[in-house]
Parts: C-alpha cells; structure tokens; sequence
C-alpha cells in the first residue's frame, strides 16, 4: 500500500515534470506554429539565472518562481525582436535559427559558467510514507505543474486577452482585421512563452546538476510531448504528458531508467503513426 | 617478404616528417611529455585537478635540473569528456609532437580508446587512475588501484558495519559493468548476498525510480560506482528522499572527483569508501606536497586521489629515465620493469614486473564534514587479481584487458 | 542535352583530380580525410533535403549505423571489403524500412522531423547502454558509451595484411567521395532524379501525374543513408574507434548546418560546408578564447537571417559575374513547405 503510494507519487511527478518543460515550448507552437529549438537552452538559462540569485543571497524560492521566469522571459523578448520576428511563415528557416541560438546559448553558458556541473541542493526535506522514504522536492514540482495548467487554462478561458491569444490561434488574419496587431500578440506569446522555460528550468535545476549542455535532454522530450499532444494547448500538453509520463515511469520502475526513456520515445513513434496530428486532433476536440 | 605495407608506410610517413621538421633539432632538447587530459565537459571534477598536479610535478622535475640534463616540457591536449577526441589527439601527439611517452586518459573507455593506437606506434603510455583491473599489455604502466586493492578491503568492512544484503548501482560502461561484477564476487566471499544491481549511462541525472526501487528492496547497504557530473545528482536526491539516514552507503568513486566537497556535509557524512590518497594523511611528504600545491594554485581543494597518483605517474616515469638514462621507450620499461618504486605523498608506490601495474598502500576512509577521515591503513597491497591472469615476463607480448568470470 | 552532361562529368572529374592533388598542399591529408568522410556525409543530406525535399534530423543515425557496422563486421570477419559493403547496405536497409513507415503514412514535414529525431534518439539511448557483456553481435563486443575500438581497418580487398591508412587513406576517401558525386551527378538527370526535384516543387502535381510519390521519396530517403553510411565507414577506418556520440543530436545538428552554409538545392554546396565548418571546428579547437559552439551558432543565424542560399550560390554567382557569363545563376532555395494542423 505504500508502495503504490510511492509509485504513485513518482508517476505523478514525471507527468507533472513533461509537462512543465513542454509548457513553453506549447505556448510558443500553438500560437505561432514556431518550433524553438532553443527551449532546452532557454530552461537551462532559468537555472542559472536561480543558481546566481541564490548565490547573491536572493530566497531559493523567490529565485526561481520570480526572478527566473522574468530574465528569461526579458531575454526571449530580446531575441524574438532580433531574429524570430524576421522569420515568421518560414517554419524550417525559424527551426534552424533557433538551432543556431541553442548552439550559441551553450557556448555561451560555458564561457561564462564554466563547462562543469553546478547546482544547488533541494529547499524540501524528504519525508516519510509508511516505510518509504519520498523526496519532498517531488511535490513541490507536481504542485507548481497544476498551478501552472490551471492558470494557462484560466487565463485562456477567462480574461481579454486570452480571448485575443486564442483568436490569433485559429484565425491571425481575422484577428488582425479586428486590430489586433499580430506583431505584438507574437512578441508577447514568445516572452511568455520564455518566461515558462525560465520557470521549469528553475524549478528542476535543484533535482538534477545544471551542465551547459543540459538542454539537450529536455528539448528531445518537449519537442516530442508538444508534437504529440495536438492542436489543443492544454487538453494537449495534459494528455501527452500523462501518456507518456505513465509510459516512462511505468518502463523506468520494472527495468532501469534507460529503459523507460527509450519506451517513451518508442511510444511516441507509435503515436505519430497512428495520430499523425496529434492526440488533440482525434480526442478532446475543441477543448482548449 | 616480412615488411608489411603498414610498417612501410608508416616508417616512410615518419621519415618524411623528419625531413620536412626542422623541429626535430628541437625535440632532442627537450624530453616531451604527451598528455590528454578531461579538463572539460562532464568529466572535468576528474580531469582539471591531474592538469594541476601534472604541471606541478613537470615544475619540480625541470626545477631540479630537468632529467638527463634536458628539460621536460609538457604538451598537454583538453579531450573535453568526449571519447572521439581521445584517438584524434593522441594520433596528433605521437605524430606531430613526437612525444617520448603519453600520460593520461580519465575514464577507462578513454583508456580503451587510445591504448592499441599508443602500442601500435611504439609511444609508451601510463595510465594514473583507479580503475577495474586486467589489463595486460607490455606499452603500458598503471598505478591507480584496482579491485583486489581497494574492493576487497572496502565491501568486508562496509558489510561489517551495515548487513549483508547489497544493492549496486554502477555506471554503464566498462569501469562500472567490470567493477560491479567484482563487487559481486567480494559480496559472495564475504557471505553476503548482492540483492540488486542497476547500471547507468553516464548522462542519467534523475533517480527517483531508482530510489524507490531500492526501497522496495530494502538492502543493508548499498555500493555506488557511479562516475562523472550527472552521477553526482544520486547522492543529491539520495540525501533529499532522507536516505542518507536509513541505509549506509559505500562507494569506489565517490571523492574521486571531490564529490564529498561539493555535496553538503549532511548529505555526505557517514559515506565509505577505500583510496590510496587522503589530504588528511599526516605524513612528511604529504604535507610538503600539499605546501608546494599551495604555493602554485592557493588551496588544496581540488587536490583528490587520482590527481595524485597522476603526479606520482610522472615522477614514477622520470625515476624509469634517470634510471635508464634514456628516454628511449624499451630503455625505460626495462628500467621501470626493475622493480622501481617512488616514495610521495600517497606513500611508496612500487612498479610491479609482472603486470606492469602497482604495489601501494590502500586507506579505509569516512566521509566526515566533507573531508575523508582514514579510519584504517593498509600498507603495500599487490594487484592480485591481475597478478591471477596477467604476467608480462612470460609473454610480453600479451595485449588483453582479462574481465573476472564466474 | 547529351553533351551538356558530358561536358559536365569532364568538369568535375578534372576540377577534383586537381583538388585531390592541390589540397594536400594546404592542409595536412590526416585532417582532409576526416574533412572528406564530412564532406559525403553532407552530399547525402543535400541530396535528399535539397533535391528530394526531405528534411532529416536524423542524418547522423545513418552515419554512426555504417560507422558501427564497419566496426562490427570487420571484427568478426578479420577483414573490410565486405564491411564496406555492409556498411553501405544495413543504413539503407534501415532506411528503407523507416522511409516507408513515414511516407507510406503520409506524415507532413514537422512529424517527420520529429520520427528522424526521435529514431536517432532512440538509436543514441540503446547504443549507449550496451556496455554489458551480454551484448555482442558475433565475436564483437558493442561496448556502450565506451564504443568499438581496436576493430580492422580498411584494407586492399583480398589482402587482410596490406591497410590502408595516413596518406593512402586520403587518397582512397578522395576518389571514393569523387565517384559517390559523379554518381549522385548521374541520378539527377535521370528521370528518376528529375521526378525527385518535381516532388519537391509540388507534390500534389507529381502525384496528379501518376507516380507514385511514396515508393519514390522512399527510395531517395534510402539512397541518401546508403551515402552516409559509406562516409561512416570512412570515419570510422580514419578514427580508429566508433562511440556512440556518432548518432548524437549534436552531429545531426551539424549536417544540417553545412548543408544550409554550402547551399541547398546544390551538389558542391553541403561538401563545401562541412569542409568549411569542420575545418574552422578544428582551428576553433586549437584556442580556447571562444567556444566553438558559440560560433557554429553564430554562422548558422547569420546564414539563416542573411544568406539563406548559402554559399554555393554566391560563389556561382561571382563566378559567373566575373566570367561575364549571362547564364542565371543557381536557383533560389525553396524551403519545403511546413505542413501543420490548424487547431
């Protein structure tokens, strides 16, 4: 009993981690159907920018719930005017630029960090159930997960401008004939969109050490949890994620780690044969 | 017709390198010292403190005169934690650089990588790592520890003060996958039974699954062989699930990269683990080394265990020169192949003729507020479990790496 | 027509002798080779995303699956005419079999990144867990993340005893790249390669024509990993060892990169860029004031912002200017079209 309990808490945690590092890269896809290579980087960005804050003495969690998410977010902003904001309707030529920033953040990182492992340990203690023991960290992640979902959903559903955000998805033009300008709605989708990279690369960078090239291990799996979950922002990002959450912890739990990720991406191949479009297309259509 | 074209080509190649290198007049001042070295990427814990301590030791030979009357000089190349630049650099120093001997390689893959293209051309290489055993090849020299030096000493006692049922968790490649199976074989001996064993790619960084899969299991102790930056997230989460209270741990590579300094002394107390180096060694030699180390770098915080036996490499080849007095590379073998021992500060170090690996003293230590307090000392231990499948004087010409079997 | 490509295959034949002669001059023939094994493995790509419309991430799985099938056959054989060979056939068979799952289920252009991607992904994940004694395939060992080292190099066929390798390696890498671009030469002006380049333009109409556009671009996808696989063996005779870094993200990255700096839609361009960026990877390396990937990142925006035909292009371009020819210079790359769902 308190095994499955443990279980439990372990799966709900790799659902809720997919779908915090491919919340950004979902923002960014479904709004303006570009795909940022560099949002691995972009995450990676968010963990040191907490590293640093600690450092400088700022609260670990003011460090990453506020001061991240903002110098990534500024930063996208910064980019999206110098490079992005060129490339619109070229959807190879803005994969391959954002290729290029990605290789540039990485060089970057380890000139400026150093090309060695940094980090910081957990603000949780872990605790107990039963005779197990639980890394406390673990639901501060699922926690910040929800949050985040609900708030993407609430923000979409119910204010002005995720009315706007969500006319400019399915129609720019219409939404441009109505004043919107379709300029700003992308500059502002792709900084919130980096704000949310900055977020999950912050909340993760205590579990797991922070190397320069760390992005790569997160890029593979947003790209795949975004593509898979479809047209639908957040039915999407939550059905992908819990796909594909169950797949690896459910493979990683039986065999070894390795095992499970080599199953999600086996999964993932399977999926995109079958539902070409992704798991929004056939189910959940029309949710947001 | 003996001569086969790949010797012809490469005596020709070398030939006409000569012609065009006016370097040549060059190199018979200076003795060169090759080295590849990890002093980036996920493996620069390992790497950058042996760059440290090899300059150090070039320093003191150049200092005292250089050896045979020319100086040392030291051509060093950063393979950047990745294997493929391992073969292109060493190709770069046995034929651009023309070095008398090679030191170096980090991981035992990198080893793996350069080993047969070092023996091929004729350059002899020492490799100054701890690492899993049987290599058997004349071209070479190894003083790091092996598993009957360290393994043997570390499970009996590790058992002794936990239980035993144990768990091992190694890195996935050879050091990991032939370090484990001994482990196994030193559990068994010592009645205890190994309840599980997990292996990981070295860029695994999460271990949640890993961690409640070993408590399903519930061991007395678990060994953890696990290398390199991602490796070091385990002992992270170990301690943050709170295990570091429940279940005692023991590892052959943890501090070999400073891990104990770089985890937090709640999370790395209490850890066990067998070396042949600690900083906290009180003996003459240490100490002066450790003033000379502080002199060039300001602290002796990135010295570590494999830093050291890297130094004592160095010093162990310049003794086979002067001894030799030549830097020829069968000249200082036989010389080396004498029974030559250097005394520093890991205490002596004697080249064992036989297996071309080490004779060294072998610490029982703790993890204690991040610096690892010697518990136990145990002096001169041979290579046994090499010494059991390898003997290069009855056929030098032997070139396997032999792996334990059941 | 006939003449036109006669005067072609001249052109080329001579214009490569002489470089084959000339660049030993400049360059030291060990870093050439590895330049070369680059340089093909970059024509396979442009041949099939330049030609064929085909974008693949995942390129280097082809490259490291020749590289890795050299390694293993060469062990258990104890000689490399037949690796070669297999070398060139198991990635296309592979090929085949993947090119067939994506286009026979009519993926669009962004899923099919992302099946390539995730293959080589794959591929990465499973090589680089095989350091077990448990996985062997013959007498040789897989040996996970530490790779294959130790295996036969190239060899004259028939004589085991007689490798070849340092200067006689550049010169078989040299003339093997010069056949693979006479023969990728000849399959463009074949109708086959003609019908190729009209899938590229339209689709839609090639198919309203009655080719069967499936079995075509399957077939293009499986020649281009035919070609990479050959410049893996290359690689792998020239370094000795195979790891499994070969299949990484980071070497797909990099095929793409030259091939978008050389040109696309060229067959001088993609060799043009991996011979330009590898070199200037390998001066990069020498330094270390600025990271290298810094750089390679800088090019590829600054190409993709500033000169998205790359290089070849321009350099035609001048060339022609300067001869004061009024032939039109190579035309414009077209980025296949980027298929996505609407929501």
């Amino acid at each position: 009993m308190d095994l499955a309990a443990v279980i439990l808490v372990e799966v709900l945690y790799a659902i809720a981690s997919l779908a915090l590092i491919s919340a950004g890269l979902a923002v960014v896809f479904g709004m303006m159907k570009v795909i940022n290579l560099a949002h691995g980087e972009f995450m990676v960005l968010g963990g040191y920018a907490t590293i640093t804050a600690v450092g400088l003495g700022v609260n670990i969690f003011i460090a990453m719930l506020i001061v991240a998410p903002l110098v990534v977010g500024l930063f996208g902003l910064i980019v999206e005017r110098l490079i992005f904001r060129h490339l619109y309707g070229r959807m190879i030529d803005t994969m391959l630029a954002s290729w290029g920033l990605s290789l540039m953040m990485i060089g970057a990182f380890k000139m400026i960090f150093g090309n060695t492992t940094t980090g910081v340990s957990g603000p949780i203690p872990g605790f107990s159930i039963g005779n197990y023991q639980i890394n406390g960290y673990n639901f501060f992640i699922i926690i910040v997960s929800v949050l985040l979902l609900v708030a993407m959903l609430a923000v979409l559903r119910g204010t002005r401008a995720g009315l706007v955000a969500r006319g400019a998805m399915q129609r720019a033009d219409m939404a441009s004939a109505m004043g919107h300008s379709p300029d700003r709605i992308y500059m502002l989708t792709f900084a919130v969109g980096s704000a949310l990279s900055g977020l999950a690369g912050a909340v993760l960078a205590p579990l797991v050490g922070l190397v320069p090239t760390a992005g790569a291990a997160f890029i593979a799996k947003a790209f795949i949890t975004v593509i898979a979950g479809g047209p639908s922002l957040v039915a999407g990002l939550a059905s992908a994620s819990g796909f594909f959450g169950l797949v690896n912890q459910f493979f990683s739990f039986l065999v070894s780690p390795v095992v499970g990720d080599v199953a999600l991406l086996v999964a993932a191949v399977i999926l995109l044969r079958l539902l070409p479009r992704g798991i929004t297309s056939r189910f959940f259509r029309g949710k947001l | 017709m003996t001569l086969n074209r790949r010797s012809f080509l490469a005596s020709t190649a070398a030939a006409s390198g000569a012609l065009m290198m006016p370097a040549i007049a060059r190199a018979q001042d200076a003795i060169r010292i090759g080295t590849v070295l990890d002093v980036s990427g996920i493996f620069d814990a390992y790497g950058t403190p042996m760059d440290m301590a090899q300059r150090l030791a070039v320093a003191e030979i150049n200092d005292a005169g250089g050896l045979l009357g020319r100086p040392v000089e030291l051509i060093s190349y950063d393979t950047q934690s990745d294997m493929a630049l391992y073969t292109q650099y060493a190709q770069r120093l046995v034929r651009q650089d023309n070095v008398d001997v090679v030191h170096g390689g980090v991981l035992s893959a990198s080893r793996e990588a350069i080993r047969q293209t070092l023996r091929r051309a004729n350059t002899l290489y020492f490799y100054n790592v701890q690492y899993e055993g049987g290599v058997c090849d004349r071209n070479i020299f190894i003083n790091g520890v092996t598993p009957a030096q360290q393994a043997e000493v570390l499970v009996p006692w590790a058992m002794s003060r936990s239980g035993p049922r144990v768990y091992i968790l190694a890195a996935d490649y050879n050091y990991g996958q032939i370090t484990a199976r001994w482990l196994q074989k030193y559990i068994d001996d010592n009645g205890g039974e190994a309840v599980g064993t997990d292996f990981f790619p070295l860029d695994v960084s999460d271990f949640g699954s890993t961690i409640a899969r070993i408590q399903t299991v519930a061991p007395d102790l678990v060994i953890a062989p696990l290398v390199g930056g991602a490796h070091l997230s385990f002992f992270r989460q170990w301690a943050a699930a709170g295990m570091n209270e429940r279940i005692p741990l023991a590892s052959t590579t943890m501090g070999v990269g400073n891990e104990h300094k770089v985890l937090t002394p709640a999370e790395g107390n209490g850890m066990m683990v067998a070396y042949n180096y600690s900083q906290e060694l009180d003996t003459p030699l240490n100490n002066a080394f450790k003033e000379r180390w502080v002199e060039a770098y300001g602290s002796t915080d990135a010295i570590h265990e494999i830093a050291v036996s890297h130094y004592m490499g160095i010093h162990l080849w310049a003794e086979g020169v002067r001894r030799a007095g030549s830097a020829e590379r069968m000249a200082v073998t036989e010389a080396l192949e004498d029974g030559l021992s250097v005394d520093g500060p890991s205490g002596v170090m004697t080249i064992d003729p036989q297996t071309h690996h080490a004779i060294l003293d072998v610490h029982l230590m703790e993890v204690r507020d991040q610096k690892m307090e010697v518990v136990e000392s145990l002096s001169q231990r041979p290579p046994v479990d090499t010494q059991a499948v390898c003997n290069l004087i009855e056929n030098p010409d032997d070139n396997t790496q032999y792996e334990i079997e059941f | 027509m006939r003449g036109d490509a006669r005067r072609d295959t001249a052109f080329i034949l001579i214009a490569g002798v002489v470089l084959i002669f000339f660049m030993p001059l400049l360059i030291d023939t060990h870093v050439l080779t590895l330049l070369i094994a680059y340089g093909m493995l970059a024509l396979s790509l442009g041949l099939i995303w330049g030609f064929g419309g085909v974008l693949c991430f995942g390129q280097a799985a082809f490259f490291g699956l020749g590289a890795y099938t050299f390694a293993v056959a060469g062990i258990n054989l104890g000689e490399s005419t037949l690796p070669v060979i297999l070398a060139v056939l198991v990635p296309a068979v592979f090929a085949l079999a993947l090119g067939a799952m994506m286009f026979y289920g009519r993926l669009g252009d962004v899923y099919l990144a992302v099946i390539t991607l995730v293959v080589t992904l794959i591929l990465f994940r499973w090589i680089n867990s095989t350091a077990g004694p448990e996985y062997t395939i013959g007498v040789a060992r897989l040996g996970g993340f530490n790779g294959i080292p130790g295996f036969p190099i190239l060899n004259v066929p028939g004589r085991p005893e007689l490798m070849i390798w340092g200067e006689t390696l550049y010169y078989v890498a040299a003339v093997s790249l010069l056949v693979v671009f006479l023969l990728v030469t000849w399959l463009l002006r074949s109708s086959f390669g003609r019908i190729a380049v009209g899938i590229r333009e339209n689709e839609e109409r090639v198919s309203l024509l009655g080719f069967d556009i499936r079995a075509r671009k399957t077939i293009l996808f499986a020649i281009g990993a035919a070609i990479a696989g050959l410049a893996g063996a290359l690689y792998a005779t020239w370094a000795e060892v195979v790891t499994p870094t070969l299949f990484s993200l980071q070497q797909s990255a990099e095929i793409i990169i030259w091939c978008i700096v050389g040109g696309l839609g060229t067959r001088f361009g993609p060799i043009l860029g991996a011979a330009a960026l590898a070199y200037l990877k390998f001066a990069l390396g020498q330094q270390a004031i600025i990271d290298n990937m810094f750089v390679l990142g800088l090019v590829l925006v600054l190409f993709v912002l500033f000169l998205p035909r790359g290089l070849a292009p321009e350099l035609a371009r001048g060339w022609h200017w300067l001869a004061g020819s009024r032939r039109r210079p190579a035309r414009r790359r077209r980025a296949p079209r980027a298929e996505v769902s609407d929501g």
